[in-house]
């Protein structure tokens, strides 16, 4: 029905002028629906995440140290990703190396080489016994892992998902058997593993995707994406629809990440802010910003309890922000070169960085004052 | 051709840099203020004297209070001043670091900001199309009228710098004699020609179409998000203060893990206490199975303890059922249609050995979609089972006397005591675990095992299992 009212409308042997005049006009309506929007959502904002927040006690002094740093990598690292085991890591470089590591150890276990370079992502099987990987390929491919040192892991590549622009991230869902992908043609996808099947593809972003996060499985089968158009999508993994949208970043959206309840999520964009999302108020609730920050934030993560937001820069530090009160609790150094790549580990126990300065570093706190 | 590619934003490229130099930019000009900026003076180097220069520690100081930062972050943020060209160095110039002392720095000049540096092709562009229409004005043609205009758009603010660098273009040209100057026109014109070439993929009657199309589905989807119902912020922002409170002794970073984080001190009793399948779990562990059924359905142990709770009360089934949905949801495609049918004759299928009590309005959809399986078939009963179990079961368990023995049995450990001698030979014996790929294969044979023989207390075997891992680790 939407087509057809759209070509009535449309003059189609109209001129440039009458097709210009029938856009315009359009884009004035889609306008004020957007304003209407943005009124609804006002209408039931009746507090400040940071007025709620005032009755929770402050918290103090950060001491975090850096307890290991991962070198292996001849390039910059671009992606990495921890194991359920809570200690192994996989990681992805600009040299089209794909590491997997026992940080706790720091010793190598296994080592791919993709055919391309830019391994934009990497992630971890739930079960621990294979990685997922790709980036420039536009493909997304499955490694199974094997403990035989000598054997070629390639050799086993699956080739699941296929794309036509580069692989920005990728994710498995609840099982070994199901990978998410984003691309920068500007679509997210659902792919069976065994087959190679697009079980789902999902379309509205207006440019590149270049994130993806899932929710916590408790809350159902949803995740979120974020794009150079500013976007930050929500979408129904059954339908593929998208069931919220929220646009109030002022560039693009580098990183997306789930409030551990699954109620919110968090974002990290070239603006050089990173922000709060309620899902259930529909609106954001908080920017985490300075003027002491102008570049962008790479990558976001929680702490366990949501209390925390690490944030990796593209000016190579990592600040770490109080979530419910707004403000930032500490700022850490010791990279070389920008923050590509954060995740906090499946415990909470620490967190990791990747750099272009081609190391990975865990961090652990140390004490708090 | 996608709705994407009509109405790509050429923008898009420049963008994220551009938000970050537009700030760097700011700031620079406010260092270079006469009377609030950085004192600058004439300087020695050597033996010239360089006007206009700043010291590194000048620097530092003015950002550590313009920002209301410490000395570290003022002396990083102005280091990336410098890394971007903003600042230059006059000695040791290899290094583009500000060094909080003496160190002598002078301000780039404008021409050679970075943002002047975007790929060449597009400045230069902008720059021969505007020498063009001074030269002769209406002279462009339409499509380089459009990119004149596309161009003037994104690059407004640099726009006096494109005319100024067309004007001088244009007089130096002036300055040729007429063959030279009609041989260069020509070759800068063919050049042009490649780069920019005249032909487009589509009609613009097309692209106004596409145009159309993406601004109707973005009103259909506005619209559809007005009438979305939204929760009252005091209520959700509420929420997550709560999540947080509830969870504050839990995050690592918070408080500290019992008996300590393995991170730093080296020692992995935290990770070999909280294992998958443990007998006895930690206090804290057993703790977090009381804030949601969520928490006790996604940690394993939990779910087992539950699992045996249901087996007393005979209702086993419902839990089963909901693990054979969650099968097919996340399950390999190919096996999807045969777990559907093994789900219909075990569960749902009239006189089934272990019958799932759902509503007839459900059991009727759902006997309906079996007949066309795909992965969220059994979506309307598994809701309905988990909410039985979420409203029903699950509060039941909290209070029954299986949980009250668990929180007994459970064990609190002691904080760990190192001393800096015991530390630094922690760190020296840095064992590795066994890897996952084994653990899976243990626990495929153990599944055959069960399968094959009699029912066995799946607590007890998985705890023996993880006891038989510990040593192995130890050993190795």
């Amino acid at each position: 029905p939407t087509i057809y009212v759209c070509f009535s409308l449309c003059p189609l042997g109209g001129t440039e002028v009458q097709l210009n005049e029938t856009l315009a006009h359009l884009k004035t309506e889609s306008e004020t629906l957007k304003s209407k929007l943005e009124e609804e959502r006002a209408k039931l904002h009746d507090v400040e995440l940071h007025q709620v927040a005032e009755k929770v006690e402050g918290l103090g002094q950060f001491v975090m140290k850096t307890r290991r740093t991962l070198k292996g990598h001849g390039n910059k690292v671009l992606c990495m990703d921890w194991c359920k085991d809570k200690r192994r890591i996989v990681s992805s470089s600009q040299d089209g190396k794909v590491i997997v590591w026992d940080a706790f150890t720091t010793n190598k276990e296994h080592a791919v080489t993709m055919p391309c370079t830019w391994v934009m992502a990497c992630a971890y099987a739930p079960s621990g016994c294979a990685v997922a990987c790709g980036g420039l390929d536009n493909k997304c491919s499955v490694y199974p892992l094997s403990l035989d040192k000598n054997e070629n892991l390639a050799a086993k590549k699956k080739s699941v998902a296929m794309h036509t622009n580069y692989l920005s991230a990728c994710s498995f869902t609840n099982s070994d058997m199901q990978i998410l992908t984003s691309s920068g043609d500007g679509t997210c996808a659902l792919w069976d593993v065994e087959s190679g099947q697009l079980l789902q593809s999902f379309h509205g972003h207006a440019a590149d995707v270049l994130c993806l996060d899932l929710a916590p499985s408790e809350t159902g089968n949803t995740f979120v994406s974020g794009g150079c158009d500013k976007k930050a999508n929500v979408w129904d993994m059954r339908s593929g629809q998208c069931i919220q949208s929220f646009e109030t970043h002022e560039s693009d959206i580098n990183s997306v990440r789930y409030y551990p309840s699954g109620d919110a999520f968090a974002s990290g964009s070239d603006d050089a802010t990173c922000r709060l999302y309620d899902l259930r108020a529909d609106r954001e609730v908080a920017i985490y910003s300075k003027e002491s920050i102008i570049f962008g934030v790479s990558s976001v993560d929680f702490s366990l309890s949501g209390r925390l937001l690490f944030g990796g820069y593209n000016d190579y530090t990592i600040n770490v922000w109080d979530v419910l009160k707004g403000t930032r609790v500490s700022i850490l150094f010791g990279h070389e070169n920008r923050v590509s790549t954060l995740r906090v580990s499946p415990d909470g126990t620490a967190f990791c960085t990747g750099s272009w300065d081609h190391t990975l570093r865990v961090r652990a706190i140390c004490s708090l004052i | 051709m996608t709705i994407k590619n009509a109405i790509r934003d050429y923008g898009q490229r420049y963008r994220p840099r551009m938000a970050c130099l537009k700030k760097a930019e700011k700031v620079v000009l406010e260092m270079q203020d006469p009377k609030s900026g950085v004192k600058s003076q004439p300087q020695r180097l050597v033996i010239t004297t360089i006007p206009h220069a700043i010291t590194g520690e000048d620097i530092v100081a003015w950002l550590a209070d313009k920002f209301q930062i410490d000395a570290q972050e003022a002396r990083s943020v102005g280091s990336m001043l410098v890394a971007l060209g903003y600042i230059y160095p006059l000695q040791d110039h290899k290094r583009l670091v500000i060094k909080p002392d003496a160190s002598l720095y002078r301000f780039q000049t404008p021409y050679f900001w970075p943002t002047q540096q975007w790929p060449v092709e597009d400045t230069d562009y902008a720059i021969y199309l505007a020498k063009r229409n001074i030269r002769k004005k209406g002279i462009l043609e339409l499509h380089e009228q459009e990119q004149y205009n596309r161009l003037h758009k994104w690059m407004n603010h640099k726009w006096d710098f494109i005319v100024m660098q067309a004007k001088e273009q244009y007089r130096a040209a002036k300055e040729r004699k007429k063959p030279d100057r009609v041989v260069f026109d020509c070759q800068e014109r063919a050049y042009w020609v490649v780069h920019r070439p005249p032909v487009r993929l589509y009609t613009h009657t097309d692209e106004h179409i596409l145009l159309t199309l993406f601004c109707f589905l973005q009103m259909i989807f506005t619209q559809q998000s007005i009438m979305r119902p939204r929760v009252k912020s005091s209520v959700s922002i509420g929420a997550l203060v709560k999540f947080c409170t509830t969870y504050h002794t839990h995050d690592p970073f918070l408080c500290k893990p019992l008996p300590s984080n393995p991170w730093l001190t080296d020692d992995v009793t935290y990770w070999t206490l909280n294992m998958l399948h443990v007998e006895a779990p930690t206090k804290m562990r057993v703790e977090r199975w009381t804030f949601s059924f969520g928490e006790l359905l996604s940690d394993p142990r939990g779910r087992d303890d539950f699992r045996l709770f249901l087996k007393k009360e005979f209702s086993g089934e419902n839990l089963a059922f909901w693990e054979g949905c969650e099968d097919i949801k996340f399950g390999a495609a190919a096996t999807m249609g045969e777990k559907a049918e093994q789900i219909y004759k075990t569960f749902l299928a009239r006189g089934a050995p272990r019958w799932i009590n759902i509503d007839g309005k459900t059991m009727e959809i759902t006997v309906k979609g079996l007949k066309h399986p795909h992965r969220y078939v059994l979506d309307a009963a598994q809701t309905h089972i988990y909410m039985l179990m979420k409203k029903d079961k699950y509060g039941r368990y909290l209070k029954s006397p299986f949980y009250k023995e668990m929180q007994k049995k459970a064990i609190c450990p002691e904080e760990h005591k190192f001393t800096d001698v015991q530390l630094e030979q922690n760190s020296r014996n840095r064992r590795p675990s066994l890897s996952p790929i084994i653990l899976r294969q243990q626990e495929q044979e153990l599944k055959a095992k069960m399968a094959a023989s009699a029912p066995v207390d799946i607590t007890q075997v998985m705890s023996k299992l993880s006891n038989g891992f510990m040593w192995l680790c130890q050993k190795t």
